[in-house]
């Protein structure tokens, strides 16, 4: 029981992370139809920009834990921001009502360079980071069992559900928002009725990105480590957590997101450790075959 | 059909320098944005735990170049009023060298079989020869399934795993001979091509392209962690190398040099693998060759066209993407009992994702569907690859780099037009930008 | 299968019985039974979303009936179409179909189009490819005379001149009678053609007239078309069948169905208590003259 609350626990973190990551995939792949196979990567240039902000802050004298925090999270969004804006500029844009497959293909060779390109800048050694939010809680020493929940935990879904809210406010309710959904519907008709699409989808990717940096953050608190190569992994998870909730929801994602998060720690809890990327891989094809619209997806109908 | 690069729609209406430059110093903001944190402050570990270690030269040079380079492309490539036809070859042309091609086939097949014989050549050149082969054999393989039959297979390696680690462990446990494995191998990789391609045949290209990517994974982490069988991280060493139908390349009294009255030289084995590389990518290509003009072939390409009325004309559609999944398949099985013969050791560390991507990489920046196309990008990438092995540190970004701006340039690769398999007058090439890529 | 198969008039090729297809709560067919007999050429009519695409996709196996029954006298005897899966209504039960927004291979040449739609025999003569491979066996012969059909075909279809041109390349009205060539090579008994005439002009409207004619009465193939452009359905059917709203409304010969007031009733869209009132008016006008 105290180990099954406490799994309950890590899962529902590992998951906010994932979630995070998702929301960039369901976006990007509800608006333009394509897999951003460099999201992950984005996710990992987000983790680092965390840590260089942090450093650069606790190098200038800045060592109040929540203020820096702060200041980390709205930096880091803004330049991880910035490589996402990037990214679909250089490599998506450019390639947009061509054929299906180059989108992908450019896809996957952006995931390449910007994984060497941080491996190059920042070195292949891991970097090991000492807890940030120290301290954490004790439940249940009354009932005879002992279930810890620290800080960090309670941070990431905090910041987590915080986020999302704001996100789903910004999807229902603004013009951006709107213009999102046109698009997503018949982007031909969108920019006929004065959508600017280019735009729309410019800044569905500077949102995913920033969520991303955000998970990165996140992933850093909770992990204590980086390295250049955690975007790949990452990456194809939180692509399984999208697709899980059903592809181009928002609330999927999230949902998607957690049930990933608490399969994967669950299977290392009680089967294996090694196998945990079985586990996720294979929820990944068996959602896809049985479920191709996921929990919260809207079914695809074959015209004839 | 003309290509949008990637200028700025506004840079290319205004005519003036001024904006020329105006556009390139808003470029170098973005790339100071970019890597000034990214590259100019580096974590780098102290007695203090990590400090930021600054480092403005990198940075510095970015930006310069990324200015430099926006400039120029603003004031050429990209200048306003250019007609965009980047990347565009006339219909005509293309025919042309597509025919061409069928000239230069035959040419570069002679060029392959000659190239060890040729007095200058090196080892060096051989065993180079052989690592592009064994991808150009790689890449047709693949081609079968991408390019014919237009189903996206991000987890070609597993099959080359497969095949790699059907010949290692049957030559350890049962001493089977590379001859007996080979067909075995590739036998192998056409029922795991099966079993891991039936429940994925309905799903749709991007879906297909990343349940492949998670078998792929799958298969490499099962790899890793199958001890007692696989050896886990450590692979298996001391598979045997091939022998000449029977007879090894050894110095004993029964070995090749002795056996043919020559004197011993490792060389004969080198010669020996390249020669059968050789022998089975070209059997891959004829086999590929003859199954256009199949009905399974035609199936194929109809299918990559169009799903819907394949099924219509009685196509059962199922089968028909199986085969394609078996065939490709189990050419990745041949591949990698070779690879593994060669190697004499493998783990999974040389089946990662990175290996799937470059082969995919070979048939889309080849041409999908081209046989010639796809040979080039094998020849292309791969020397170039091993080229630069001096600047190794800078190979992947490159790769990374290549790839994308390949695609912007030609999105349907370096061939992209279409042979028809069959014709009662003329045959006359198809322009690529008619041929569909397939839903699946 | 113990269930007796139902017995079907000489003259009746294909049977459908009670066709219902529901989407969700959608009906989008309701109850519609209607024979297709031997050599005639049947035309389903009926104004947008009355459900005649969908009748057409349960019979060639593209969605599976709700309820209801299709047995089909095909080459081998009577087989009920809802049971087999889409690829075998072609394969066993000889029923090709056309599509409403054409479907040709764009990317094969016209040639190769034709061959596609001979792929079971063809699959045959390669010995399931493996013969094929290694050149052994009858596939070139088999070939050879695909070749020839197809030819025959393009001739008919006067598209000879063009067989080594990719589909996407041809004119809109020549992809359409390509499209149907292609659906003849599969030797159908029963051909089904989803608004065959749209957008064609009027030149192009008389040469599928004369190639659906020819086909009926060549080739010995029944003809089922949706079609919308009423003078092409006078002019070609045999028989008439319309539906609206999912149901079936009226069957019969064309002259019998255009004087139908219920289906005058139903193109001009009145409600259906109103219909009475249009029955009177029509049989009014009739009395009148």
């Amino acid at each position: 029981m105290e180990y099954f609350l406490q799994q309950l626990i890590n899962g529902v973190t590992l998951g906010s992370i994932y979630g995070l990551i998702a929301i960039g995939y369901t976006m990007v792949y509800g608006i333009v139809g394509m897999i951003n196979f460099a999201h992950g990567d984005v996710f990992m240039v987000g983790a680092f920009m965390a840590l260089i902000v942090y450093l650069a802050l606790v190098a200038i004298g800045i060592t109040f834990v929540p203020l820096a925090l702060l200041v980390v999270l709205i930096v880091a969004m803004a330049l991880t921001a910035l490589y996402g804006w990037t990214v679909e500029r250089i490599a998506y844009r450019p390639l947009r009502g061509s054929f299906r497959l180059a989108p992908l293909i450019s896809a996957i060779g952006m995931s390449i360079f910007l994984q060497n390109y941080v491996q190059l800048a920042q070195g292949a050694r891991v970097k090991p980071l000492p807890p940030v939010v120290p301290g954490g809680h004790q439940f249940g020493a009354a009932e005879g069992f002992v279930v810890n929940i620290s800080n960090v935990q309670i941070l990431i879904v905090v910041t987590t559900v915080a986020l999302m809210a704001i996100f789903t406010v910004i999807v229902a309710k603004t013009s951006l928002g709107r213009a999102q959904r046109a698009c997503e519907q018949d982007r031909k008709m969108a920019s006929l009725l004065g959508v600017d699409v280019d735009r729309t989808i410019s800044l569905t990717f500077v949102m995913g990105a920033a969520l991303a940096s955000v998970a990165g953050l996140m992933y850093l608190l909770y992990y204590g480590v980086v390295d250049f190569y955690i975007g790949f992994v990452a990456g194809v998870k939180a692509f399984t957590a999208a697709v899980l909730g059903g592809i181009g929801s928002l609330p999927g994602a999230m949902l998607g997101g957690l049930l990933i998060g608490l399969i994967e720690t669950f299977w290392s809890a009680y089967f294996s450790v090694e196998y945990k990327d079985v586990a996720a891989f294979s929820i990944l094809a068996i959602v896809l075959i049985f479920l191709p619209s996921g929990l919260l997806g809207r079914p695809e109908v074959e015209k004839v | 059909m003309p290509q949008t690069p990637a200028a700025d729609a506004q840079a290319s209406t205004e005519a003036s320098f001024p904006a020329a430059v105006r556009d390139a110093a808003v470029a170098a903001l973005i790339a100071l944005g970019l890597s000034a944190p990214m590259m100019g402050l580096v974590p780098v570990q102290s007695p203090q735990g990590l400090v930021l270690e600054q480092r403005w030269a990198p940075v510095a040079i970015a930006v310069a170049v990324v200015f430099a380079g926006r400039l120029l492309l603003n004031l050429t490539l990209w200048r306003p009023g250019r007609v965009k036809r980047v990347g565009y070859v006339p219909p005509k042309l293309e025919a042309k060298l597509a025919g061409l091609a069928r000239f230069l086939g035959p040419l570069a097949i002679a060029g392959a079989v000659a190239m060890p014989l040729l007095p200058f050549t090196e080892r060096y050149a051989i065993d180079l020869g052989i690592l592009v082969l064994t991808y150009v054999m790689l890449g047709w393989g693949l081609n079968i399934v991408v390019g014919l039959a237009g189903l996206l297979d991000l987890g070609y390696v597993a099959f080359y795993a497969v095949g790699a680690y059907s010949y290692a462990l049957l030559a350890q446990y049962f001493g089977l001979s590379f001859w007996i494995c080979l067909p075995l191998a590739g036998i192998l990789a056409a029922f795991w091509g099966v079993i891991l391609g039936f429940p994925v045949l309905r799903l749709r290209g991007d879906y297909l392209a990343i349940v492949t990517l998670a078998f792929g994974e799958i298969i490499r982490i099962v790899l890793l962690n199958w001890y007692w069988v696989t050896g886990g991280p450590n692979g298996i060493s001391g598979i045997p190398r091939p022998s000449f139908f029977g007879i090894d390349f050894d110095r004993g009294p029964d070995g090749f040099a002795a056996t043919f009255g020559l004197d011993y030289s490792p060389l004969h084995r080198i010669l020996f693998l390249y020669y059968l590389i050789l022998a089975l990518a070209l059997l891959t290509n004829f086999v590929t060759i003859r199954l256009r003009r199949l009905p399974i072939g035609r199936a194929w390409e109809a299918l990559r066209e169009d799903e819907i009325a394949c099924r219509s004309l009685g196509i059962n559609t199922v089968t028909t993407k199986l085969t394609a999944f078996a065939i490709g398949a189990s050419f990745a099985g041949f591949a990698g009992s070779f690879f593994a013969t060669r190697q004499g050791f493998i783990s999974p560390e040389s089946f990662v994702f990175m290996e799937s991507a470059m082969i995919l990489a070979i048939v889309v920046l080849g041409g999908m569907g081209s046989q010639f196309g796809v040979a080039i990008a094998a020849v292309v990438m791969i020397g170039g690859f091993e080229l630069f092995r001096e600047f190794s540190d800078y190979r992947m970004i490159t790769f990374g780099l290549v790839m994308v701006l390949v695609m912007i340039w030609r999105p349907r690769g370096l061939v992209s037009s279409r042979s028809p398999s069959v014709f009662l007058k003329e045959k006359k090439a198809i322009s690529g930008s008619l041929v569909q890529e397939g839903h699946g | 299968m113990t269930e007796e198969l139902p017995a079907l008039p000489d003259d009746v090729l294909l049977r459908v019985e009670h066709l219902t297809m529901r989407f969700g709560g959608l009906t989008a067919v309701n109850d519609v039974s209607f024979d297709v007999r031997r050599g005639e050429i049947t035309a389903l009519i009926g104004p947008n979303g009355a459900g005649k695409t969908t009748v057409f996709n349960c019979i060639t196996g593209f969605y599976k009936p709700t309820a209801g029954r299709l047995p089909l006298k095909s080459h081998e005897g009577v087989l009920l179409l809802e049971r087999l899966r889409d690829h075998q209504i072609s394969r066993k039960a000889n029923v090709a179909r056309t599509f409403q927004n054409i479907r040709l291979f764009g990317g094969m040449t016209a040639l190769e189009n034709l061959l596609v739609a001979q792929h079971e025999p063809l699959m045959k003569a390669s010995g399931l490819t493996v013969l094929g491979v290694l050149g052994i066996g009858g596939f070139n012969r088999a070939e050879r005379q695909a070749i020839e059909k197809a030819k025959v075909w393009l001739e008919r279809i006067g598209l000879i001149d063009r067989a080594d041109d990719p589909a996407a390349d041809l004119p809109y009205g020549d992809q359409r009678r390509l499209e149907i060539a292609r659906a003849m090579c599969t030797n159908p008994v029963l051909l089904c053609l989803d608004e065959p005439a749209a957008g064609l002009n009027p030149r192009e409207s008389l040469e599928l007239n004369a190639l659906l004619r020819s086909i009926r009465d060549d080739d010995g193939a029944a003809v089922l078309l949706i079609e919308h452009d009423m003078s092409v359905v006078m002019e070609i059917s045999d028989h008439v069948v319309v539906l609206d709203y999912g149901k079936k409304i009226s069957d019969g010969s064309p002259k019998a169905v255009r004087d139908d007031p219920k289906v005058i009733a139903a193109y001009l869209g009145v409600e259906d208590e109103e219909v009475a009132d249009v029955e009177r008016e029509v049989e009014g006008a009739e009395a009148a003259r």
